[in-house]
């Protein structure tokens, strides 16, 4: 019988298989930042350990990282400190660090692809939920708690028990102004928080093979918030175009017999899904969130739900509980829900065409009165790519705050932050309770979505703007 | 680890569905670098509300949390088990756990207990109606007890073993250095390193 995606990666990476254990895996690529690693640092020098290979391990700072005034002292001591345990722990290990202030800084989940170190077929890990993102090239990733990073780094090996499969078909043409993040959107919508638990993704039709690796990448991101272990798509011709040339791309016969090994990596035709979600691209629309969890999400063009709608006990509550803490009413028109800040960033969707794509709708346009909005590149390369382009120019002049690369707003560890009862248009991925700030509320949103609801005020898609952008420079 | 065989304790019944690790553990306690003194950050900002379960006078000392479904979903902080841990509990039931706060708990020696969610009201109605009930997690024989309720409940045979004999993953895998090490020698060349270029 054929073998799915996962499946053959996953085969590809056994050390040791064994009867009652789980198998063995390599592991090509491991990232390192400052929040999940410094346990793991203490517990290698307890047992008086080594990092096994410090050239399959790389690490950058992202989480605390300020994106004012970089090139001063950071401000919160607590940060600070544990900034300064990371690079002392990676002087002291020898591995490679991007510290702020460094080009190649920046939310780990953008650096490693950028710097073509995610490949097809590889196993990648990272002590954070969100490396799932890597599985846009066809590789296996996957987010690890801090125990699990300390065994990487002593062994270069995770014990695994393999996961199920599951395909998510989505055929046929994205409706125009419908991108990457409404359709993970309403896929986690559709299976529930939980409904991708004990599962490896697969994305796959029509409609995944036409998206440009950055839509890819937001897509697998966001798996984990359908409570997957990973998800992947299958590399292909835009895969390798990505990423040829880069830095840690293979180059000339490595090149070559990369690219073979790569085309194998697709699911057989014969292979069999432990469980299959079809979705129709056509019937999409832009997606937002009104709740306090990334499946409590609807249309834009919808009204808030009446909890009283739900069949299940607990959902009820649950919704009950979302609308109480996001401070709305059951049928009340998602547009009409006004924001007070507008975060653009994060690694769902703080790449170079994240950037372009709420550049093209703020150009010669306002962010409303009243209204904040922060733009963070993923790293410092998309902010010096964005520069290039003079996206930071276009920005500026409609008011938007152009900053420095990181994690930001997105968990509000940095001083970016919602104040009690302040609201969001974000284009991360958490709408948690207090998740970007103690009392902040989020509603999850794409790129396209943040750019036009910071210029009405108010929750909106582009074809919701009816005037005509001012000249270029005025 | 510490290994866990058996424990008996009051419960503390969180009827909420969906608890993501940003309940259990908020971001700017991640700042810390050590893996104790998160038990003050412990569901935070519920813990504001002297009504929320966890300041009951009666539910002090409380040690297995009956949670809804779908607990420890978002973010793979493990500090999230060590905030359960240092606070007093040592064990989770719930009819559904998000798969990376499972792996976290387990290695840590903080019982996850999969059970219907029947089950799971059932306990809640036990140890709502009586604090003082006791509920016993007994990982030999694989069951929970508590007033007329017995369930049993399953996990791998591997992680059982691990858990009742308190093991050190790393040194489990570490006796299969020449496996790793041949797998090592046959790598392709074109594997991406990151040392800098």
């Amino acid at each position: 019988m054929g073998r799915t995606l996962a499946e053959k990666v996953w085969d590809d990476h056994v050390v040791r298989r064994a009867e009652g254990e789980p198998d063995l895996l390599y592991i090509d690529l491991h990232l390192l930042h400052e929040v999940t690693s410094p346990q793991a640092f203490d517990g290698l020098r307890k047992s008086g350990r080594k990092v096994r290979r410090l050239d399959l391990t790389i690490a950058t700072e992202d989480h605390n990282t300020p994106t004012l005034d970089i090139d001063k002292p950071i401000a919160d001591p607590v940060s600070r400190a544990q900034l300064e345990t990371l690079r002392r722990n990676c002087a002291e290990f020898g591995v490679r660090l991007h510290p702020l202030g460094d080009v190649e800084q920046g939310v780990v989940h953008v650096v490693g692809p950028q710097l073509g170190l995610t490949q097809p077929g590889t196993t990648v890990v990272c002590g954070d939920s969100h490396t799932s993102t890597h599985g846009a090239f066809g590789a296996l990733a996957f987010g690890i708690g801090t125990s699990q990073v300390e065994h990487v780094l002593a062994t270069q090996t995770l014990p695994m028990a393999r996961p199920k499969t599951m395909a998510i078909t989505v055929e046929g043409e994205l409706p125009e102004g419908v991108t990457a993040k409404d359709l993970i959107l309403a896929i986690i919508a559709k299976i529930g928080t939980g409904g991708g638990q004990g599962y490896i993704l697969e994305y796959r039709g029509s409609a995944i093979e036409k998206l440009s690796m950055e839509a890819r990448m937001t897509i697998c991101n966001m798996s984990i918030e359908a409570g997957a272990r990973a998800g992947m798509i299958a590399p292909d011709e835009t895969t390798f175009a990505y990423l040829k040339g880069r830095p840690h791309a293979p180059e000339g016969a490595d090149w070559d017999a990369a690219v073979a090994y790569w085309k194998t990596l697709r699911t057989d035709d014969d292979a069999v899904f432990d469980a299959e979600v079809v979705i129709d691209a056509a019937e999409l629309s832009p997606f937002v969130t009104w709740g306090t969890n990334p499946g409590q999400g609807a249309p834009l063009s919808a009204n808030v739900p009446d909890p009283a709608s739900y069949e299940d006990a607990s959902e009820r509550l649950a919704a009950e509980k979302a609308l109480e803490y996001m401070g709305l009413a059951a049928g009340q028109p998602l547009r009409s829900i006004n924001v007070d800040t507008v975060f653009v960033g994060s690694c769902t969707n703080g790449r170079i065409e994240d950037l372009r794509a709420a550049a093209d709708i703020l150009r010669g346009r306002k962010v409303a009165d009243g209204v904040r909005m922060l733009v963070v590149p993923g790293s410092a390369r998309v902010g010096l790519q964005a520069v290039s382009e003079g996206l930071d120019v276009v920005f500026k002049e409609a008011g938007a705050e152009w900053r420095h690369a990181g994690c930001s707003m997105c968990l509000g560890m940095n001083p970016d932050q919602l104040a009690p009862g302040e609201r969001s248009a974000s284009t991360s991925n958490r709408n948690f309770e207090g998740r970007q700030g103690k009392g902040g509320r989020t509603h999850l949103v794409s790129p396209q979505v943040a750019a036009a609801t910071a210029v009405l005020g108010h929750l909106a898609s582009p074809a919701d703007l009816t005037d005509v952008p001012a000249p270029a420079g005025v | 680890m510490e290994a866990f065989t058996t424990h008996t304790g009051r419960a503390v019944p969180l009827r909420r569905s969906n608890v993501d690790t940003d309940q259990i553990i908020p971001a700017h306690w991640l700042k810390k670098v050590t893996r104790d003194g998160f038990e003050d950050g412990l569901f935070e900002a519920w813990r504001k509300d002297p009504e929320f379960v966890l300041n009951r006078p009666e539910r002090q000392g409380a040690t297995v949390l009956v949670a809804g479904p779908d607990f420890g979903t978002g973010s793979s902080r493990e500090h999230a088990v060590w905030a359960l841990q240092n606070y007093g509990f040592k064990a989770v039931i719930s009819s559904r756990f998000a798969d990376i706060f499972r792996g976290n708990s387990l290695k840590n020696g903080l019982l996850t207990v999969v059970l219907e969610q029947k089950i799971v009201d059932a306990l809640w109605e036990l140890t709502e109606q009586d604090p003082t009930a006791e509920v016993t997690v007994d990982l030999e024989a694989r069951e929970v007890r508590a007033g007329g309720i017995t369930a049993s409940f399953e996990l791998d045979e591997n992680s059982r073993w691990r858990l009742l004999n308190g093991l050190d993953d790393i040194s489990i895998t570490l006796r299969n250095e020449a496996d790793i090490a041949a797998y090592e020698g046959k790598r392709p060349a074109y594997k991406p390193r990151t040392l800098q270029v």
